[in-house]
């Protein structure tokens, strides 16, 4: 056979496959532009809802940990045909559920009915119309949930979730900073338990004196650093309102926090290893005097055996820090969030799952922190304090710190914690001080900000 | 004595029906890879095409493109990648060619063999799993080798995992997982140069260094050239490694460290596909351009 003869066949050939992928290109570029942007407002729910198909299957998307809740859920309700799927929960902001949703969209299907998200910032996009597509979170409190369910929440609790006085998501648990201390090396010291930040860094150079090697904190990843210290100092670090962004890193609290933590880290007592890093497991095991910390370190650090896995009886959790003559504030470090979709046919189903993953029996019985729905917290807490795990007033001091979360803290769609990894810690690792990062953080939270179309004010 | 002339006839016929049935086989062999080529490569190129120039399903110009180079993160992730690739490149091109020649020139067969083996079995491994592997080794707080990195006054992931040691860190962790493959096809040509060339250098009193140098690597220029293709063409979608040791360095890698990374964050943190899209054609062309420039100063495509 001649070449010439070769080459027609294969001619044919790439003629034919261009002509399958030009007509494909067609054929998708045509279903792009069909619209499935927001519809008619149902009156029923206040948003547009999809045509309701009575007993159609709805997905619950969960991470691990909220599996057997989901599971328990479906033992318990076997007339409503739920299909469970995991993922990895999008924890530290990994944004691992928008890029499925954000992906769903874009095929215009396959959004799951209800999800569980640890992330508490989420409702930025999810609360939003994104390219032309309604937002994927329902509108909970226009007639999906009655109000009398709503209001048994914690004050506060779906703050996070509520833009405009519409409620996008309900609160799993919550986390609040209150002050972790070890019992049993207090009594030892023969140390007063600290209330206020200036008691708390007088304090570190007392310990730092006496016992070095012994800490009293970690500001190790940015959920530490910023949520644990600077939310908790209410430090206006990471502020919005709307569509306007605000960081104030001179405003006095702001200044007061990075001298705090600039001290103890060079007092030895504050340390830049995250708690969930296995060296702060090796060097600090035994010798934490106190921390700083969300309400969720009962379950994930003290009574963990593979992270600090303090003795029962010597932890105890205290009154979050203040500074004096302030308001008696505290930090939040994020708390999971349960989400419908706007797109689900079967939204009947949907509102039994959601009320029963915030506030049944088996919710409190498998919560690993602070419950936000009330009756299901103070189950928990009974159940925490008659524990004897925990010593002193926990349910006192998880109380307090619930209801006095800081509210100037905000809730963008970029998180506020990589900036301080990405800018702050590699200076603290190479030695430096924070205070001499804080122009780069401060730049870096703005440009973030802006890519993300936020407008960046000073005020 | 001669064949009956129907015989021939037939003869002709058959060897018509077998040409007609290569060529059908040639297509059944083509239509798997044509299928996949266009469902996952074509396909998705010329939608990525179409959504650089839009936004919403309205055609925007080259907006979308200006947008990423405005974006603070471009020219950091650009410079990023482009000393990987340097670093990378040229590290393992004389590398591989190095060890190639050496393992080629040992005359114990057992040895050769068992380098061999030895050099490839880390490719063997998924590169995700070989990237968490390495996700340990560099966390000297944990690591099997942490006496080199104290040794070196790295004491902890964050200090070592970042900054200008990144270029070189993915260099080891992409020599590790990708050299092997090449060692051994590398090892595959030199087999093939004809044994008289090289016995008459060797009458002609070349030795080892000069073979290597006067006619080895000189015939070795496609493999070569065909190596710094893929591993360019490779090296430019830098995503796993610091995506993964991110972790490592406590969040010290951005990110949007790599191109790659960057276009991921546009496409799934930004909703924002358009741009997303803009960023991977870009991408492409540069690739692309890297390739043309091998493949025609290489002479990849010539016929010997």
């Amino acid at each position: 056979m001649s070449p010439q003869q070769h080459r027609h066949p294969s001619h044919r050939l790439t003629r034919l496959l261009a002509a399958t992928a030009v007509a494909a290109t067609f054929a998708l570029v045509a279903s792009g532009c069909t619209s499935n942007g927001a519809g008619a407002i149902d009156s029923k729910y206040g948003f547009a809802a999809a045509k309701q198909v009575p007993g159609s299957k709805i997905t619950v998307l969960v991470d691990t940990t909220r599996q057997p809740l989901a599971l328990a859920f479906q033992k318990e309700h076997p007339e409503v045909p739920i299909v469970i799927d995991t993922y990895d929960g999008n924890p530290g902001g990994s944004g691992s559920l928008q890029a499925k949703i954000a992906l769903d969209d874009q095929a215009g299907s396959g959004w799951p009915d209800v999800v569980f998200s640890s992330q508490t910032n989420d409702t930025a996009w999810a609360g939003k119309e994104t390219n032309g597509v309604q937002p994927y979170a329902a509108a909970l409190n226009k007639g999906l949930l009655d109000q009398s369910f709503l209001d048994g929440f914690a004050k506060g609790a779906n703050d996070p979730m509520t833009v405009d006085g519409t409620v996008y998501g309900l609160r799993n648990d919550l986390a609040p900073t209150v002050l972790w201390y070890d019992k049993s090396l207090f009594d030892q010291f023969g140390y007063q338990i600290p209330t206020t930040w200036e008691d708390f860094q007088a304090l570190s150079d007392q310990l730092a004196k006496d016992h070095p090697g012994y800490i009293m904190g970690s500001v190790g990843g940015g959920f530490m650093a910023v949520d644990a210290y600077y939310w908790a100092a209410a430090a206006p670090v990471f502020q919005v309102k709307g569509n306007k962004f605000t960081t104030n890193m001179s405003d006095p609290n702001s200044v007061a926090m990075t001298k705090l933590i600039d001290h103890m880290l060079a007092n030895g007592t504050l340390t830049n290893k995250n708690v969930f890093d296995p060296a702060f497991i090796k060097n600090y095991k035994g010798k934490v005097l106190a921390m700083p910390g969300p309400a969720w370190f009962a379950g994930v650090i003290f009574q963990n055996p593979d992270s600090l896995g303090s003795a029962p009886g010597t932890v105890g959790a205290a009154n979050p820090l203040f500074w004096k003559g302030q308001k008696e504030v505290t930090g939040d470090v994020g708390g999971g969030v349960w989400y419908a979709s706007s797109h689900s046919t079967n939204l009947k189903a949907v509102a039994e799952v959601l009320k029963y993953v915030t506030s049944s029996d088996q919710a409190v019985k498998l919560a690993s922190g602070l419950p936000g729905y009330k009756a299901a917290a103070d189950a928990w807490l009974d159940q925490q304090s008659s524990g004897g795990f925990f010593v002193g007033d926990f349910k006192g001091a998880m109380t307090k710190a619930a209801a006095s979360v800081w509210t100037g803290f905000g809730f963008a769609t970029f998180s506020s914690e990589t900036a301080w990894d990405t800018k702050v810690n590699p200076v603290i690792e190479s030695g430096g001080t924070v205070a001499s990062a804080v122009p780069a953080w401060q730049q870096e939270l703005k440009n973030e900000a802006a890519i993300h179309g936020y407008t960046v004010t000073s005020k | 004595m001669l064949p009956p002339v129907g015989s021939r006839r037939r003869g002709a016929a058959l060897r018509r029906r077998s040409d007609s049935g290569q060529r059908t086989m040639g297509y059944v062999f083509v239509i798997g890879y044509g299928i996949l080529l266009a469902a996952f490569g074509v396909f998705p190129t010329a939608y990525a095409f179409y959504l650089s120039f839009t936004r919403t399903g309205a055609f925007v110009g080259v907006d979308n493109f200006s947008r990423v180079f405005q974006d603070y993160r471009f020219l950091p992730a650009v410079q990023a990648v482009a000393l990987y690739l340097i670093v990378m490149v040229l590290t393992l091109t004389v590398l591989v060619v190095v060890i190639a020649l050496v393992v080629h020139a040992i005359r114990k067969r057992w040895l050769s063999t068992t380098l061999r083996f030895l050099y490839y079995l880390p490719g063997a491994l998924a590169g995700v799993a070989s990237v968490l592997l390495w996700s340990f080794m560099l966390n000297p707080e944990l690591s099997p080798i942490s006496g080199i990195f104290t040794s070196l006054g790295f004491s902890t992931g964050v200090s070592l995992v970042t900054g200008g040691n990144l270029p070189v860190i993915f260099t080891l962790i992409t020599f590790w997982t990708g050299a092997g493959g090449w060692i051994v096809i590398m090892y595959g040509a030199l087999n093939n140069i004809s044994d008289d060339i090289m016995e008459a250098a060797r009458i002609d009193g070349a030795n080892a260094l000069q073979m290597a140098g006067y006619i080895q690597i000189p015939m070795l220029r496609k493999w070569i050239a065909y190596m710094g293709l893929l591993t360019i063409a490779g090296g430019t979608q830098l995503f796993v490694e610091p995506q993964l040791l991110a972790g490592v360095s406590h969040g010290a890698i951005p990110p949007q460290y790599s191109l790659l990374q960057l276009a991921y964050s546009y496409a799934f943190q930004q909703a924002d596909f358009s741009e997303s899209a803009a960023l991977s054609l870009l991408l492409l062309l540069v690739t692309a351009g890297f390739a043309a420039i091998i493949v025609f100063r290489g002479g990849l495509f010539d016929r010997d």
